[in-house]
């Protein structure tokens, strides 16, 4: 782990956006402050956590520790090398997106935008808190205050249909919560010093029985594998899918689901570490789950029509590539597997965009609907076909990238059927995201109105999310 | 200060006959006099606790002189300390954000309500600071006794409720006061240092385990432990408002601080687990009630009673702290004694508040208030949000001992319990919060037409829904902040407080 | 049998315990409730006279020029007062109980617990 430095900026980097929270009700009346507030907190959130890149990069960990929250317990929050990488692409995606939503929420004139941009800002403070969480019981904390404040959101059009979902989110991600209390009161009961650290903290106790580490490892696992959407535990996420668009990029992109995959980097490897696994054998557990997830997640984006729910199953698809490459226990395929979630989060976050470009200028979400619709959103559609490309694993883009380390990385351990499933995924994904791209570009359909370019507020984070 | 551990209980009871009197001749006074006498009890149980968190040890104080075991002796250690000063303070922030209801609800009566208010608080202050068994009986019926009459000014619904509630309040009591007699003709003594000095060199026989069974019987009907919880839901639901916030919050905590007290410094340590199967019958007991409790507020639609149920489900969690019997598992029954007051002090000022500003405490009727009463209703959420137990509230630290506790003695099911009512009471909480943000407005027969926007559905509906004023807001808004700022900071709580006095 | 016998006063006292309980839970009308009620509170002051006493021992009162006083000559006074104590405590509750009785006729025209819980769920 390196060097370990005192430095507030973690604290402040968490504590940005909580200003922006409580400034965005109060200034409720004046939208463009607002907006504005809501903007510079994020540029001020990414320009704190590029602050604390230079330490990182020399293998210092800036730790700031405040309260204690059980005896000898704080709440400590460190930017080590793994951590900035997920606040980095939290903070720089969340500028993003704070530019995006201003498009999206005026051109849909949704409801209570006050209270959504507060929420959005609380949701990445607690996942910037989730990257820097130093222990357990920190993680634990911004984990489930990551819960409670994405739950508004996702209930953000307050439907019946909204409110079902956000019924089911708090269903599975508040026990995934629970589970992790638990094995957190376990160690903690235990006297285990529940810092993260590279190589694992119960790798260290040798007096664990099997049985006690399998118990602790599927509390973990379950834990946060609920929010990293491996299956069966991932039907939160396409019903999550009825929220606004910025929503779901920030579900998908930023914060959640990525805070459930750093979970499983912080449990697989920092409390559990690589040997331990190998012994416990448990790696092969998450591989199978993850690999079928992999490509039944593909399957099951094909068959879906809506176009928002079948980038929320080829996000299923790809977190269990991060999942799998995590659980491959190599460090090819550990690289990989944080290259692909920052690419999936930049991806992805392009996709989601453009689907909610789209929504915004045509009302349609249906990829049926979508035919021709490249002609008069030409950027938009052009981003598409570019995040796409990048989704299957075409070079030069980063996912190709990412993808090929992370094949390394199973060729590596001697893992080649999964360097197998990997490939077949891509094609998989080819086959869900081309045919839009196809569609919208190659067909004409002559009962389509001219619908014009999106809102230039909408275009440029599209555009530069590649 | 060697007058302190009188002091907490003496301001409220005087205050209890002077004003009565002020009833009739000066009604302007009755309000600010009995405020005044919670506050004054409120900062001599902050002071004790101050004192003996500072000396370290238990301030002592001998009725008239008479020393113990002849006399009653008054003691005020770091626990009973701990819980006065929580339930006078949650005391003082309930009676003065239930100033409006109360006079409305006792029109006519302030004088003797308020004194009844008083009453009730020097029963309860007096349970907590004597150091004799059978003054604990004495000040339980004064308390329950003004609790009776508060909660039969309900209507005659409250009147039935109340009338049950004397009938088994009464046996609880009486219970408690046979369990008692067992122990003195064991030891013959009724002070609690002496009954535990003796009781520790006496052979364990069956005079001391038939008095164990049934003070604890006793007093599992006063903390409302299932199956003796009967009296509970109708008391708590048809009491007017301003009584049910005062009485849910603190009322059962004090049954559950003698059940503490029985196993610190009455009983020989180990006695309880191993000789007499209390610890044993109360995690059971408990755990039945956190879940039956949950699973019973689900189906409620009046929010009162809702609360009520899930008043049994906490309660069980309390009695699951105190059955595990460690060190750590009574820290963590007493922990959520502060925590729940805090947090169903809150909650049912929310239900009264909505209930004045709203007129209604249905919860399908709710829908669309969250914005007529922006305060009442983020009190709702954090409150609810404490109950769940999401960190970093209080609430959850309650369950993070708590599973501590469960986990150190190997009770595996208690751990999976406990956290499985937390999920349950998310889906009754969580239900309100969505009715209160979230849901459509309500389809009233005879009320105007829903229109398109959202705006005007909720005025159609709710057009009188006003926020309370502040009076009402504030104290109810400073116990929700106190269970947040409570929770961050429950280890000054654990280590200051509790530890060293267990 | 001697048993039985010597234990006599306390076999009496489960018996009326027992005729409490019995009237408190398995009648209908609240006044027989309130009777079972008090039925079983004297049985537990009964309890503690009860307990109290000893064969041979006489009135806790000394008397000038008595000699030797002894503890084992008196009756143990502390149980009657306390026994005082929870005389008054028992009469507020009934007297309240009473009170609530009154008024519960007053609203229902009934005492009878189920008619009364009939009426509350109209």
């Amino acid at each position: 782990m390196g060097e370990v430095i005192s430095s507030p900026l973690p604290f402040l980097v968490v504590l940005a956006p909580l200003i922006v929270a409580a400034a965005a009700p109060m200034l409720g009346r004046w939208p463009n402050a607002r907006e504005g507030v809501s903007i510079a907190g994020a540029l001020a959130t990414l320009g704190l956590v590029a602050a604390l890149l230079p330490d990182a990069l020399e293998g210092k960990a800036a730790t700031a520790s405040l309260v204690e929250l059980s005896p000898g317990i704080e709440v400590t929050l460190r930017a080590d090398a793994a951590g900035m990488l997920f606040a980095l692409l939290a903070s720089f995606l969340w500028v993003l997106a704070a530019v995006y939503s201003i498009g999206y929420m005026r051109g849909l004139e949704e409801q209570k935008q006050s209270r959504f941009y507060a929420a959005f800002a609380l949701s990445v403070g607690a996942a910037l808190g989730v990257a820097f969480a130093a222990n357990l019981l920190t993680f634990v904390l911004f984990y489930e205050l990551l819960t409670l404040f994405t739950y508004p959101l996702v209930v953000h059009r307050e439907t019946p249909e909204a409110v079902r979902a956000g019924r089911k989110y708090l269903a599975y991600t508040l026990t995934g919560g629970l589970a992790l209390i638990g094995a957190a009161a376990w160690l903690a009961m235990l006297g285990v010093d529940a810092s993260f650290r590279a190589g694992g903290f119960l790798g260290e106790q040798r007096w664990w029985t099997d049985g006690q580490l399998w118990a602790l490892f599927f509390l973990l696992v379950g834990g946060v594998g609920v929010k990293a959407a491996v299956m069966p535990m991932h039907s939160w996420l396409p019903a999550a899918m009825v929220a606004p668009t910025p929503v779901s990029a920030l579900l998908h992109a930023v914060a959640v689901v990525k805070a459930g995959v750093f979970g499983m980097v912080r449990v697989l490897i920092f409390v559990f570490g690589a040997d331990l696994l190998r012994d416990m054998g448990a790696w092969q557990v998450i591989a199978a789950a993850s690999g079928a997830t992999l490509i039944l997640a593909s399957f099951l984006a094909l068959r879906h029509d809506n176009l928002k729910r079948r980038l929320a199953y080829s996000t299923i698809s790809h977190l269990s590539y991060i999942v799998l490459g995590v659980a491959l226990l190599g460090p090819l395929a550990l690289t990989g597997a944080l290259l692909h979630m920052v690419g999936h989060g930049v991806t992805k976050i392009t996709l989601f965009f453009c689907a909610g470009a789209i929504h915004v200028r045509t009302h349609r979400d249906q990829v049926s609907g979508m035919a021709g619709i490249g002609r008069q959103m030409p950027i938009t559609m052009g981003a598409f076909a570019l995040a796409s490309l990048s989704m299957v694993g075409i070079p030069p883009f980063i996912l190709f990238t990412s993808k090929w380390y992370l094949g390394w990385g199973a060729a590596e351990v001697g893992q080649q059927a999964f360097l197998i499933l990997y490939m077949v995924s891509g094609v998989l994904s080819a086959a869900y995201l081309f045919p839009i791209v196809i569609r919208a570009f190659g067909e004409r359909s002559p009962a389509f109105p001219r619908f014009g370019e999106a809102d230039a507020r909408m275009v440029v984070p599209i555009a530069s999310g590649e | 200060m060697e007058h302190l551990p009188i002091l907490i209980p003496l301001p409220l009871l005087a205050a209890s006959l002077v004003v009565p009197l002020a009833g009739l001749w000066a009604p302007r006074a009755v309000f600010p006099l009995s405020v005044a006498a919670i506050a004054l009890s409120a900062a001599m149980s902050a002071l004790a606790l101050a004192e003996v968190v500072a000396e370290g040890e238990a301030l002592r104080y001998t009725l008239g002189g008479w020393a113990p075991p002849i006399g009653i002796e008054y003691v005020v250690d770091h626990v009973s300390a701990f819980v006065a000063a929580v339930i006078t303070s949650v005391a003082l922030m309930v009676v003065v954000a239930a100033r409006r209801a109360a006079a409305r609800e006792a029109a006519g009566r302030r004088g003797l309500f308020y004194a009844l208010v008083l009453l009730l608080l020097a029963g309860l202050t007096g349970m907590v600071v004597t150091g004799d068994l059978f003054n604990v009986f004495v000040f339980m019926e004064i308390s329950s006794l003004a609790a009776y009459a508060l909660v039969s000014l309900g209507g005659r619904a409250g009147m039935f409720a109340a009338y049950r509630y004397l009938i088994l309040g009464t046996v609880g009591g009486s219970f408690y006061l046979l369990g008692v007699a067992f122990l003195y003709f064991t030891t013959g003594t009724l002070n609690i240092a002496d009954t535990a000095r003796l009781l520790a060199e006496t052979e364990p026989n069956i005079s001391v385990a038939v008095g164990a069974a049934f003070i604890f019987a006793g007093l599992g009907v006063k903390m409302a432990l299932i199956p003796l919880h009967l009296w509970l839901p109708d008391a708590y639901t048809f009491a007017p408002s301003s009584v049910n916030s005062l009485i849910a919050p603190i009322m059962t905590k004090v049954g559950a601080y003698v059940m503490v007290r029985m196993f610190l410094s009455v009983f020989p340590e180990g006695y309880l687990t191993e000789e007499v199967p209390v610890s044993q019958a109360l995690i059971a007991l408990g755990l039945a009630g956190s879940v039956y409790g949950a699973y019973a507020a689900m189906g409620q639609r009046d929010l009162r009673r809702m609360l009520a149920y899930s008043s049994v489900s906490q309660l069980g969690l309390l009695a699951v702290g105190i059955g595990i019997a460690t060190p750590l598992g009574l820290a963590a029954a007493l922990l959520h004694v502060m925590n729940h007051a805090l947090m169903k002090g809150a909650l049912f000022l929310v239900a009264m508040s909505m209930r004045m500003g709203a007129g209604v405490s249905d919860v399908r009727m709710l829908a669309g208030v969250g914005r007529r009463m922006p305060v009442t209703s983020s009190v709702f959420a954090v409150g609810a949000v404490a109950m769940v137990g999401i960190p970093p509230t209080a609430g959850f630290f309650s369950k993070w001992y708590l599973s501590i506790a469960a986990i150190d003695e190997g009770l595996w099911f208690v751990l999976a319990v406990v956290l499985a009512s937390s999920l349950l009471s998310a889906v009754y909480l969580f239900r309100v919060i969505e009715r209160l943000y979230l849901a459509p407005a309500p389809v009233i027969a005879g009320g105007a037409d829903d229109g398109s926007e959202s705006d005007a559905a909720a005025s159609a509906q709710d057009g009188g829904v006003r926020e309370s004023p502040l009076d009402v807001t504030l104290p109810m808004a400073l116990l929700a902040l106190a269970a947040i700022v409570l929770g961050v900071l429950n280890v000054v709580v654990m280590e200051r407080v509790l530890e060293p006095g267990l | 049998m001697e048993e039985v016998a010597a234990r006599f006063p306390f076999w009496m006292i489960g018996a009326l315990l027992g005729v409490g309980v019995w009237g408190m839970l398995g009648k209908r009308s609240l006044v027989k409730k309130l009777i079972g009620l008090n039925i079983f509170q004297s049985a537990i002051i009964l309890f503690f006279i009860v307990g109290s006493m000893h064969t041979g021992a006489t009135v806790p009162i000394l008397w000038h020029g008595q000699h030797n006083p002894h503890a084992e000559d008196f009756v143990n006074p502390l149980p009657h007062v306390l026994m005082l104590t929870a005389i008054v405590v028992s009469v507020a509750i009934t007297a309240v109980a009473l009170a609530f009785m009154v008024r519960l006729h007053r609203a229902f025209g009934d005492l009878d617990e189920e008619r009364i819980l009939d009426e509350l769920r109209r």
